[in-house]
């Protein structure tokens, strides 16, 4: 029985939420491959250098929010109704937080994409962070707003879900897939009011006219409070994936249950209060609360170094169980053809190095060197655009069939894609890591310069655009493949099929009965998060909103 | 709570890597002196910045060789930067101020450690050493509008002895 036979409602809702997350990735990507030709001077005919922002803007915002919020939403619905054994409560609620949320992602999309329209009397060229003063149309913040509400309620849905099975399982370890989904979910919820207060109080209202002025520093702050945060909730389902599909895909088991539950009760508790690295060379924040943040952020390494180690142990283990001997020979043994297989181990691969560029990043006073440059992007094609985008695609080759009740459709393209991603992504990552130590500028169209010249580290910069314009195209012809394959898998049959996979997921080698019972106490963990959050963030907030909540101000500046 | 040996071990060498970052930066910090920006520049009315010393913004002298460089960012232009390069002598401190007059823009100075946001209301305060002459390019590094690519400027570090004052 696959998972559509089980819960053909669940199954349809989350075939409807990897839907839309994969069409966004479509489109984004194209996005990503105009901006890596454009800024790269070999091709600048997509776009005028001023629309340049208009697709960057639609790039950050259908790759970053749309596509990882609906990759979530799917694979979180699947996990619980999985673990749990039951379906979600209501499936009128769940269509209706599903329909909230397309419905926001629709109304931002076409506010953004009305910048290229020049007869469109709407536009939001404002960058995925959105930082005022500059102003987007309203209709922008008001699709935001309808999205995250969207994203609670689907939250509600799975507590819900989880409740019921409490009362009908007292004393009871939660599932493991649903204790993940928890946590990940209290995190959103504490990090997600940051950018809620931001929008609905400062944002909204003033590009509504109702006030004169808001504190641009102050609202950067709020957006940076959900901006740290906001990349673990595009990770965690990543993880969830690694801790308990992958050990299964290499063919054995999860290493430790425990160990999994410490990591994701430290992503709840670390994973917000370290918002200030994002500001580490903003002025009007005190040194002493940039240290802080940077030591925080320095401890949310730990539970992705621990999960490094369980989940290199958990496909050790695996390979070994299919023969594999040596010390690394077992390697060998693993199922490289397989792509859901392959697709999350790249994408661990590749997050390791994104793990170590990041470490940079949060190294405060060395964050001087790559503020702000190609590194970051580099970084975090590395972090979201490979650890997340190629660990959900690799998800949607195991989960489709299962979804769909279809055999995975282009088997051949599925399997090289994983590779194909891995490729470009080393191509344009590497040569973007080196640009940004050479000073090259993020976030801009023609980061070239009659006064500027930018001395490569290693390298030289012609050599580097190169890298990025062919690393961007592989990119997308990869994504290409993908969706061939999915849309393929998901449209080429009637849901009959006899499929190779099973959604059934080994009891790990040590279990939830090896773990300390509080681990499960999320009252008590979302409690020390808020805590520590009122830490690191209680007093440079005072010092804000002390002067003037909206003060210094500044008037809306339409872009 | 069971632990594999090799996770315990895996988990030490963790916390003592995650420690050893900490401790290179605390040095940055407190050995090397490399000082973040912070709320010593203060707060200006973005709207109002010429009854402010951003009204004539520009190179002054404060001291045998300490100079300070005040910069005014707005779309899409250094004032001053950006229609004339900053000046300043070799061997000396220098000290910038900076500030934007409308959105949120970014001050780098390509090849140094001078790399901060330029945010309305907020005045930005960083000092740094030019020992060499030279000449540097100033990105404005933060999206700041439809002419964003088009905003940078030059940083002239000029020969002690040539110096003849600022922009």
């Amino acid at each position: 029985m696959a998972y559509v036979d089980d819960f053909p409602t669940d199954a349809r809702i989350v075939r409807w939420n990897m839907a839309v997350a994969f069409l966004a990735l479509g489109v984004g990507g194209l996005f990503g491959m105009i901006q890596a030709l454009h800024r790269t001077g070999i091709f600048r005919g997509f776009v005028s250098s001023a629309d340049y922002y208009t697709v960057l803007t639609g790039h950050g915002v259908l790759l970053a929010l749309v596509f990882t919020t609906f990759a979530l939403c799917g694979l979180f619905t699947w996990g619980v109704t999985r673990s749990l054994d039951r379906p979600l409560p209501s499936p009128r609620f769940t269509l209706s937080w599903f329909v909230l949320m397309l419905v926001g992602a629709i109304i931002a999309a076409v506010t953004i994409l009305g910048g290229l329209v020049p007869s469109m009397p709407f536009s939001a060229d404002v960058l995925y962070t959105f930082y005022a003063p500059m102003q987007a149309h309203p209709a922008f913040y008001v699709g935001l707003v309808l999205f995250v509400v969207g994203s609670w309620l689907a939250g509600v849905d799975w507590f819900r879900a989880y409740w019921q099975w409490r009362k009908d399982n007292p004393g009871e370890r939660i599932p493991l897939q649903t204790f993940m989904v928890l946590t990940t979910m209290l995190m959103w919820y504490i990090s997600s009011a940051g950018v809620a207060v931001e929008v609905l109080f400062f944002l909204l209202p003033w590009s509504l006219g109702l006030i004169q002025n808001v504190d641009p520093l102050l609202t950067r702050t709020l957006f940076w409070y959900f901006g740290h945060p906001v990349v673990y909730f595009w990770l965690m389902p990543a993880y969830f994936i690694w801790y308990t599909v992958l050990p299964k895909l290499s063919g054995g088991r999860l290493f430790s249950d425990p160990l999994a539950r410490v990591v994701f009760v430290l992503f709840l508790l670390l994973s917000t209060p370290v918002g200030f690295h994002h500001q580490y060379v903003d002025p009007g924040i005190p040194e002493g609360f940039k240290f802080i943040a940077m030591t925080n952020t320095m401890f949310l390494l730990l539970p992705s170094l621990l999960t490094a180690f369980t989940v290199v142990a958990s496909m050790e283990h695996g390979a070994r169980q299919r023969g594999g001997e040596g010390r690394l020979a077992w390697l060998r043994k693993l199922p490289w053809d397989e792509p859901a297989f392959a697709g999350c181990a790249l994408a661990g691969l590749m997050f390791a190095a994104g793990g170590f560029s990041g470490m940079i990043n949060a190294g405060m006073n060395i964050n001087y060197l790559i503020h702000n440059t190609l590194w970051v992007p580099g970084h975090f094609h590395l972090t979201v655009g490979t650890a997340s985008a190629l660990t959900f695609m690799a998800a949607g080759y195991w989960l489709f069939p299962q979804i769909t009740g279809n055999r995975l459709r282009f088997r051949s393209l599925a399997t090289i894609q994983p590779y194909v991603w891995f490729i470009g992504m080393t191509l344009m990552s590497n040569a973007m890591h080196r640009a940004g130590l050479a000073g090259v500028p993020r976030r801009t169209a023609e980061p070239q310069y009659d006064t500027v010249s930018f001395q490569g580290v290693v390298g030289g910069i012609s050599e580097m655009r190169l890298q990025i314009a062919i690393g961007g195209t592989i990119l997308f012809i990869g994504l290409v493949l993908f969706l061939i394959v999915i849309f393929g898998t998901w449209l080429g049959g009637d849901g009959n099929d006899a499929i190779r996979v099973n959604g059934s997921i080994p009891v790990p080698l040590s279990g939830p009965e090896h773990s300390p019972k509080i681990l499960d106490n999320l009252k008590l963990w979302t409690a020390i998060a808020v805590v520590l959050i009122a830490l690191a963030y209680g007093l440079p907030l005072w010092a804000l909103v002390s002067d003037g909540l909206l003060a210094p101000g500044s008037p809306p500046i339409p872009v | 709570m069971e632990i594999h040996r090799y996770e315990k071990i895996w988990t030490a060498a963790a916390l003592l890597l995650i420690v050893g970052f900490i401790a290179t930066v605390t040095y940055g910090t407190v050995g090397a002196g490399v000082k973040m920006v912070d709320d010593s520049g203060g707060t200006v009315d973005a709207g109002s910045l010429g009854d402010t010393e951003f009204g004539d913004p520009g190179v002054t002298q404060v001291g045998e060789n300490q100079y300070e460089v005040h910069v005014v960012a707005r779309q899409f232009l250094f004032q001053p930067g950006t229609t004339s390069p900053i000046r300043v002598p070799a061997n000396s401190e220098v000290t910038f101020y900076v500030t934007s007059a409308d959105v949120v823009h970014g001050f780098e100075v390509a090849g140094t450690n001078v790399n901060i946001m330029a945010i309305p209301g907020q005045v930005a305060e960083v000092t740094v050493r030019f020992d060499d002459p030279g000449e540097y390019g100033i990105v404005c590094h933060e999206y700041c509008g439809a002419g964003h690519h088009t905003m940078a400027g030059q940083l002239v570090v000029v020969p002690e002895d040539e110096y003849e004052g600022g922009s």
